[in-house]
């Protein structure tokens, strides 16, 4: 827990790829160790037993090949050694980072906005909150984000893992959270004047307190509920079809679209994902598909990258390839009125349920 | 008391051959410009280490409580672009490059003269123009430039920053393309390639680095500028741009830049440790040839800056198994310099104490770049002071190490002056200790956590920053005190005679300063390097 430590060596534990991570940092500061110590050693003991004594005269030169002194064997040796130690670190560095960068299939989905300088995090339920994050412990957590603005990057130190968080992209980031607590988000991407105030904290809750802060809610439907009402109020849904085998023929269906590969006009294929869906919002004439005409107006200026991500939820929840539908909550459930307050923003404390002992403490010092 | 004219007239030398400041401000001759490049780089790195002071004592405490937070960044940014731009790009090649490279193969000067003058006013335009940014107001987008934020968002003079950049590269260029034709042009009779001491591969091979590399960030701070003042998309998202395409452009120099620093420190280092043992470098083809590897291998690295920037996986392999390659040259090195000392006759000199720390200093530098380059550690180390302190390992304990050995080394040479041995060593020590002091505590709070680039951090982090502050302030005193006795050895210092260390190369056989002709007759060459049983081989004619 960071709020009780005033001084450590060692960040925290917190996710199931911390410690593999941390035992290829063993495994490099041992090599480092090694081989510093190595050249340390030799160099002292060299200058002590071949230091300078001038009764002896000069060095008697010894020569074994035309450009002086040298050995083959030994530049064999140390060149062979080393480039070998370093194949075990590359190779076991590509395969903690390709478990790092591929997030398992049936990941629980949360949506991230940056912008100078705080973190907007939606869930899929519909709760809202800035610069904090809360997650259930042991569920896998993918985190789909973008940027307002410059270039950031979501950096959770006890989870060993951060990306780049780009405007006009899609990145994504993946954890398990293993261990209940509070822990630091930083902001590791230099991102200007207030870059070292875009912090934040991720409380990993358990699953009880976690449904129960998602109960609390924020009164405004589910992501894809608010996606189908821009969906609707963009006018969308006057071409595109959201309905099962209904073809209009001149706009795409979209049910069932994402995740599938889309045919385009230039007779490649694309995979219908976050990305896709957002350039074809915004510059429609980019990839159009095989079949239809050039006729979307633009919608850039109209969305916001927030909106950006309801509308992409919608549309996954109009069904999605490989099984994953997403977990979409038609019924009306939490449009009811609730108690809470829209946004978290102003009461970053309040947002933590009752009861759950790691997470009210630690932000009351640290709200801007 | 009664003057007599003297007998004898002091030996006309490069520094006594004419008088008066336009004989210096308008010198063809390689050696001068040497030192007018010696003077500028020294006040950058003055100013840069000032941003250095103010970026510690900022960071002793938690709170942003010296520097608001816009100055701060500032203080950083160019903290970076002084360093790097102005004082560690130029600071071995220029100065002592341009000094002995023409001294080492024999040649009366370097091949252009007069681009060689050129460089310098071409690097003082630049810094002029860095200058102007300073007491402007600065800028604020860290020495990388990275888009969107310097091209639309920041409020400093980021278009004046880059031009800057922009016209120091044509001074590298410029020095390095002459380095290139006078190495292959101009090598006294008798010098074959394997008979150039080390110094002068690993300026070749920075040379081809400087002149290919180059080009690429001037044409890449070129579209920044155009994007922030016409609003033409390269790089913007808004403007239609990719802000991750600058980045690979920007890397594509500033990667290989790194080696543009690191390499001529490493050339100081085999003239040094050479000297110092009185023996031949050991494996002298394999130092040789890992200075040409680096400089290739620089080349292909670029992409492990960007293992989390949305770079596809697959190209990161590729960037992080070159990466770990292009550590092997340096290690090579290493084992054979340490190998040099082996049956030598070894004297702690102060140059001999500034490369025994760059070896131990570099090796630390060396490995924990392995760790960057390892995709999966470098996804939680990146970005945090771990970098900070890998690249300061390498840029301040591997290249300025080598500059002051390399300083300390030829220092007679220049001016025809010793120095104080005892504070020199006295500095030398400081040096180490302090630099250790306040770049290992780094590593630990990159391990931590600690982002780079920040102003405010949480408390947890204070007592190593804390050590940090105070290890930079021993580092600081380490760094003034050589100015002190290096200046006052002009005035007090004992002549040097031609030769004070016992060396071999060509530049020991002419006297100390050297004449403006460099050699009174063009020496002839029979030997390899670092004949030390053989010097009187070696024909110079006096």
């Amino acid at each position: 827990m960071m709020e009780a430590k005033s001084f450590q060596l060692f960040p925290e534990q917190a996710s199931s790829i911390a410690s593999h991570v941390d035992a290829l940092y063993a495994f490099l500061v041992l090599v480092s160790a090694f081989f510093s110590l190595l050249v340390a050693f030799l160099i002292v003991y060299l200058v002590v037993k071949y230091r300078h004594r001038p009764e002896l005269g000069p060095p008697v030169a010894q020569h074994t090949n035309d450009h002086g002194p040298g050995s083959m064997i030994l530049e064999i040796v140390w060149t062979v050694i080393p480039l070998g130690l370093s194949m075990i670190m590359f190779a076991w560095g590509v395969s903690i980072y390709f478990t790092e960068s591929r997030p398992p299939a049936d990941s629980m989905e949360i949506y991230v906005t940056g912008k100078q300088w705080m973190w907007k995090i939606q869930h899929m339920e519909g709760a809202r909150e800035i610069n904090e994050l809360h997650v259930p412990i042991n569920r896998d957590i993918k985190l789909t984000m973008t940027s307002e603005d410059v270039i950031h990057d979501f950096y959770v130190p006890a989870f060993r893992t951060k990306s780049d968080v780009l405007p006009g992209k899609y990145t994504t980031e993946w954890f398990r959270p293993t261990k209940l607590g509070a822990y630091h988000i930083f902001c590791a991407e230099y991102c200007g004047t207030k870059h070292s105030g875009m912090i934040g904290t991720v409380y990993v809750l358990s699953e009880p307190d976690y449904n129960k802060w998602l109960g609390a809610g924020s009164g405004e439907g589910s992501m894809a509920e608010q996606g189908q009402a821009l969906f609707n109020q963009l006018g969308c849904g006057n071409c595109h079809p959201s309905v099962v085998n209904n073809q209009n023929g001149r706009c795409p269906n979209l049910v069932g679209l994402f995740g599938t590969r889309v045919q385009v006009k230039d007779g490649s294929n694309v995979r219908a994902d976050e990305s896709y869906i957002r350039e074809s919002v915004l510059y429609p004439q980019a990839k159009i598909v095989a079949g239809y005409d050039d006729i979307m107006p633009t919608f850039k200026g109209l969305i916001t990258e927030d909106g950006m991500l309801k509308l992409i939820e919608y549309i996954k929840s109009l069904g999605a390839k490989n099984g994953t539908m997403s977990t979409a909550t038609p019924g009306p459930v939490e449009t009811s009125a609730s108690p809470q307050p829209s946004t978290h923003a102003t009461a970053p404390a309040k947002t933590a349920p009752r009861g759950v002992p790691a997470a009210p403490v630690a932000p009351q010092q640290r709200v801007q | 008391m009664i003057t007599a004219p003297p007998l004898v007239k002091e030996k006309k030398n490069y520094l006594n051959a004419e008088e008066g400041l336009m004989s210096w401000l308008l010198t063809k001759d390689h050696k001068r410009i040497a030192i007018l490049y010696l003077i500028a780089v020294t006040v950058f790195f003055a100013v840069g280490g000032m941003f250095a002071v103010l970026i510690r004592l900022e960071l002793a405490t938690p709170a942003g409580d010296l520097l608001d937070s816009n100055t701060y960044n500032k203080v950083f940014t160019m903290h970076g672009v002084v360093m790097i731009f102005f004082f560690l790009i130029p600071s071995i090649p220029a100065t002592l490059g341009n000094f002995l490279i023409p001294l080492m193969i024999g040649a009366k000067d370097l091949a252009f003269p007069r681009i060689n003058l050129l460089s310098w006013y071409v690097y003082m335009l630049a810094g002029v123009f860095g200058i102007f940014v300073l007491v402007t107001g600065g800028v604020d987008t860290g020495w990388t430039f990275y888009t969107p934020f310097s091209s639309s968002y920041s409020n400093g003079y980021v278009v004046m920053t880059a031009m800057a950049a922009f016209i120091m590269g044509f001074s590298s260029i410029l020095t390095g393309l002459n380095f290139l034709v006078t190495v292959h042009r101009m090598r006294a009779p008798g010098l074959t390639w394997f008979r150039l001491p080390l110094f002068v591969w690993a300026h070749y091979a920075t040379s081809a680095v400087m002149i290919l590399g180059t080009p690429v960030i001037a044409v890449t701070l070129f579209l920044l500028m155009l994007e922030r003042g016409l609003h033409i998309g390269f790089f913007d998202p808004a403007y239609g741009g990719d802000p991750v395409l600058f980045q690979h452009l920007f890397w594509f120099y500033s990667h290989p830049a790194v080696y543009i620093m690191i390499l001529p420190s490493m050339g100081v280092i085999s003239e040094v440790v050479s000297t110092f043992c009185s023996k031949k470098p050991f494996g002298y083809t394999f130092i040789a040839f890992s200075s040409v590897a680096i400089a290739v291998f620089g080349f292909l690295v670029w992409g492990h800056h960007l293992f989390v920037s949305s770079q596809s996986a697959y190209a990161g392999m590729v960037f992080s198994v070159l990466s770990m390659i292009v550590a092997i040259p340096s290690a090579i090195k290493i084992f054979n310099w340490t190998a040099t000392m082996y049956k030598g006759s070894v004297r702690l000199e102060t140059p001999m104490l500034y490369a025994i720390g760059f070896m131990g200093l570099f090796t630390v530098g060396g490995l924990t770049g392995l760790f960057l380059a390892s995709m999966g550690m470098d996804v939680h180390l990146t970005d945090t002071y771990f970098v900070v302190a890998h690249f300061h390992y390498v840029m301040v304990g591997g290249a300025i190490m080598g500059y002051m050995a390399g300083l300390h080394f030829w220092w007679p040479k220049l001016t025809g002056r010793m120095y104080s041995q005892v504070w020199s060593k006295v500095s030398a020590v400081l040096v180490f200790v302090g630099f250790n002091l306040t770049f290992f505590p780094q590593f630990l709070l990159g391990f931590m956590g600690m982002p780079r680039r920040y102003h405010v951090y949480p408390p947890e982090f204070q007592v190593l920053n804390v050590l940090s502050s105070a290890g930079a302030s021993v580092l600081g005193l380490g760094y003034l005190i050589p100015a002190i006795y290096l200046l006052a050895s002009l005035k007090y210092g004992a002549k040097a005679g031609a030769n004070p260390w016992g060396a071999t190369g060509l530049e020991w056989q002419t006297s100390s300063p050297p004449p403006t002709e460099n050699f009174e007759i063009t020496p002839v060459v029979t030997t390899e390097a670092y004949e030390y049983s053989a010097q009187e081989v070696i024909h110079v004619g006096h």
